[in-house]
């Protein structure tokens, strides 16, 4: 199991290993060490291997992660798995600001709390909060799953396009042509898919679903108010 | 019946003037703002309002057809590990595919191409046939990560982080349903034939700190091998400059608001942000401050649409230019052929500017396959290239002229201005005076 000490080499280093795994690696599972809170730990990785991150770590952990598994015991810090496509990612602790950020595909845990904006432009990502998100989540959500079981902050899914926004607790409030949506079987299978895929043992049935009401979806003057 | 005689002859206001009054009738009837494409259309300080001196008693010129000036410009030295080398220092501006037909984006890249330099893509993401065709492609990085993806983004030879531009400083943008065809909305992960924004500001960093950590994931991303481009709209060109140097950046694109737009707000590009003259000499000023000028590269857009503007905007310490409008406008853009068309949608050829209608006659600004067929893209390529040969051709005869054996040779000190405004935003001497207004403090 190949280990690396960011307390000793630095993280050009690490990404550049990352990044030379050819998809039939034997070196399959990594460990590293010290992160320190340093900035863009394990991004731009593309091969089928874990990399258990042992420690808080900064901006961007895992940013544009293809097909890797991240596991992340600390918290993260802004925009944990931007742009993710595929793979998997999990905080064991709390994520800032943006967490999933234009999310095109794969599945983020963020075992604690996640701060403003989770989710923001997510495409395609599906992306599960164990506990509260914060304000302007899911600000113009275009496709895929959010599922938190916690509380939503103010204004969640704001100018929302097609994803999903499923919520057990409370939701301070809702942005601008986001409703509360009725949950089809086809939603709860979705959602009972997504937690599954996260480990969460929870009940679809308590969820609330949230979506576009698609009144914004062509502008017109009539709407102007509720820009 | 004649008029009465000593009648006052009809005679319109400067300030109501025709266009103003037809623009109150427009908005009363229809209770919303006007939206089109291009840059800005009033008249402004412009690089026409400055002159090259040219050799004299006391500076020898270059023979043209004989001596050589250099046309080459290195983007990228600061901290990339694979620059990219251009034979002209005239890049082609960010244009969507989406706003742009897919022909008109492959005849881009023909020309490009075939003229050395590189070509960029837009809000949306990369097309197979953009970079089969351009064989230096720029892959920009916005708000709204429409078709983002870290393939791509290795396979592009650099990478612009597009904070805004020049049209709409402060501006994210738009793409109305009528050019979200099947094929644009895949791309970008949103239903067919609604109207898009694009969002105005990027949603995972805020603030020139944050700015250098993003530069830094994207550098890590691609292994340190990519130039990183930051391009802003002309508004706070020094500090946006030191900033963006500051964050890191290889490279500085400054676009002034004469920069076109596929679509925004007349009043937007009209009355928001600097004119390209103006936004120049602050930004080469903040890279002379940090000790940088000419170790990162500045590239000027905005107007740009003869060599000798690419003269001037270099001899005040550019390294390279981007063209958009013209571009189009090589490509065929407005051409006369097509105006019986451009009279049936209320305009006329030279003046069509609603690139956001996705009617464009000539097939550039649209996704109707019918339309779109009628822009050959590899003669289309071949007048694109011809115009950047003439771009070329004229910056270094002004170049020659004025004894230089390199563009970036040409300096302030070439030129002087012909007005007052003109002498002050570009910092040169007025004609016939020593005098640069604002200089003596």
């Amino acid at each position: 199991m190949p280990g690396f000490d960011l307390a000793k080499a630095p993280l050009r280093e690490l990404n550049a290993a990352l990044h030379a795994l050819s998809p039939s690696t034997n070196e399959t599972h990594w460990v590293v060490s010290n992160p320190s809170g340093k900035h863009a730990v394990a991004c731009g990785l593309d091969a089928p291997v874990t990399v258990e991150i042992d420690g808080h770590v900064g901006y961007y952990c895992a940013g544009m992660n293809k097909n890797a598994t991240v596991v992340i015991s600390g918290n993260a810090g802004v925009g944990v798995a931007e742009n993710m496509m595929s793979g998997e990612v999990r905080v064991k602790g709390d994520a800032s600001q943006s967490a999933g950020a234009t999310g095109c595909g794969g599945l983020l845990v963020i075992e604690g709390n996640a701060s403003a904006r989770c989710g923001i432009s997510m495409k395609g990502i599906d992306i599960v909060v164990k506990g509260s998100i914060g304000p302007m989540s899911a600000f113009m959500a275009q496709a895929g799953n959010l599922v938190v079981l916690g509380d939503a902050g103010d204004a969640l899914g704001d100018s929302i396009y097609e994803a999903r926004l499923f919520v057990r607790g409370r939701v301070a409030s809702l942005g601008a042509d986001c409703i509360e949506k009725p949950m089809t079987e086809e939603d709860r299978a979705i959602l009972a898919d997504v937690l599954k895929r996260a480990g969460v043992d929870a009940d679809a049935d308590a969820f609330k679903l949230y979506g576009s009401a698609r009144r914004l979806y062509h502008f017109h003057i009539d709407n102007v108010d509720a820009y | 019946m004649s008029a009465p005689p000593h009648r006052t002859p009809p005679r319109f206001s400067a300030t109501f003037n025709p266009n103003v009054i037809a623009e109150i009738q427009r908005a009363a009837a229809t209770g919303i703002y006007d939206i089109r494409g291009g840059g800005a259309k009033r008249p402004l300080p412009h690089f026409d309002d400055l002159l090259f001196l040219g050799a004299s008693i006391s500076r020898y010129p270059l023979e043209g057809y004989r001596e050589k000036c250099g046309t080459d410009v290195t983007l990228g030295t600061r901290f990339a590990k694979k620059p990219i080398k251009l034979k002209i220092p005239v890049t082609i501006a960010g244009m969507s595919f989406g706003s742009l037909s897919g022909p008109a984006k492959e005849a881009l890249g023909r020309g490009a191409s075939a003229a050395g330099t590189s070509t960029t893509t837009g809000d949306g993401g990369m097309t197979p046939e953009e970079r089969g065709h351009s064989s230096i492609l720029v892959y920009q990085y916005l708000p709204s990560r429409y078709g983002m993806n870290p393939d791509d983004l290795r396979k592009a030879d650099a990478i612009e982080i597009v904070i805004g531009q020049g049209a709409k400083p402060g501006g994210g943008g738009m793409l109305l349903g009528q050019k979200i065809s099947p094929r644009v909305a895949k791309m970008r992960t949103l239903p067919e034939g609604i109207d898009q924004r694009s969002a105005c500001r990027h949603p995972d960093w805020t603030g020139p700190d944050d700015l250098e950590i993003k530069i830094e994931e994207l550098r890590e991303i691609t292994d340190w091998e990519k130039p990183i481009y930051v391009k802003v709209g002309a508004s706070r060109p020094y500090y946006d400059t030191a900033l963006a140097a500051k964050s890191g950046a290889d490279v500085i694109v400054l676009d002034g608001m004469q920069g076109g737009t596929a679509a925004t707000q007349d009043v937007f590009i009209e009355h928001v942000g600097l004119p390209t003259l103006a936004a120049i000499r602050p930004a080469v000023q903040a890279l002379q401050d940090l000790g940088l000028h000419r170790k990162l590269q500045l590239i000027v857009s905005g107007g740009i649409r003869t060599g000798a503007d690419v003269a001037k905007a270099l001899a005040l310490g550019a390294d390279a230019v981007s063209v958009g409008t013209a571009a189009l406008i090589a490509l065929g853009d407005n051409d006369p052929q097509w105006e019986a068309e451009y009279q049936k949608l209320g305009t006329t050829a030279g003046a069509y500017d609603d690139w956001q209608e996705g009617l464009d006659p000539a097939g550039i600004t649209t996704q109707d396959p019918a339309l779109a067929a009628r822009l050959d893209p590899v003669k289309a390529g071949r007048r694109l290239a011809n115009y950047l040969s003439v771009l070329t051709l004229e910056a270094q005869t002004i170049a020659r002229a004025c004894g230089k054996s390199h563009l970036h040779n040409l300096e302030p000190e070439d030129l002087v201005a012909l007005t007052i405004e003109a002498a002050a935003m570009a910092g040169v001497p007025l004609a016939g005076t020593s005098w640069i207004p604002g200089l003596d403090k």
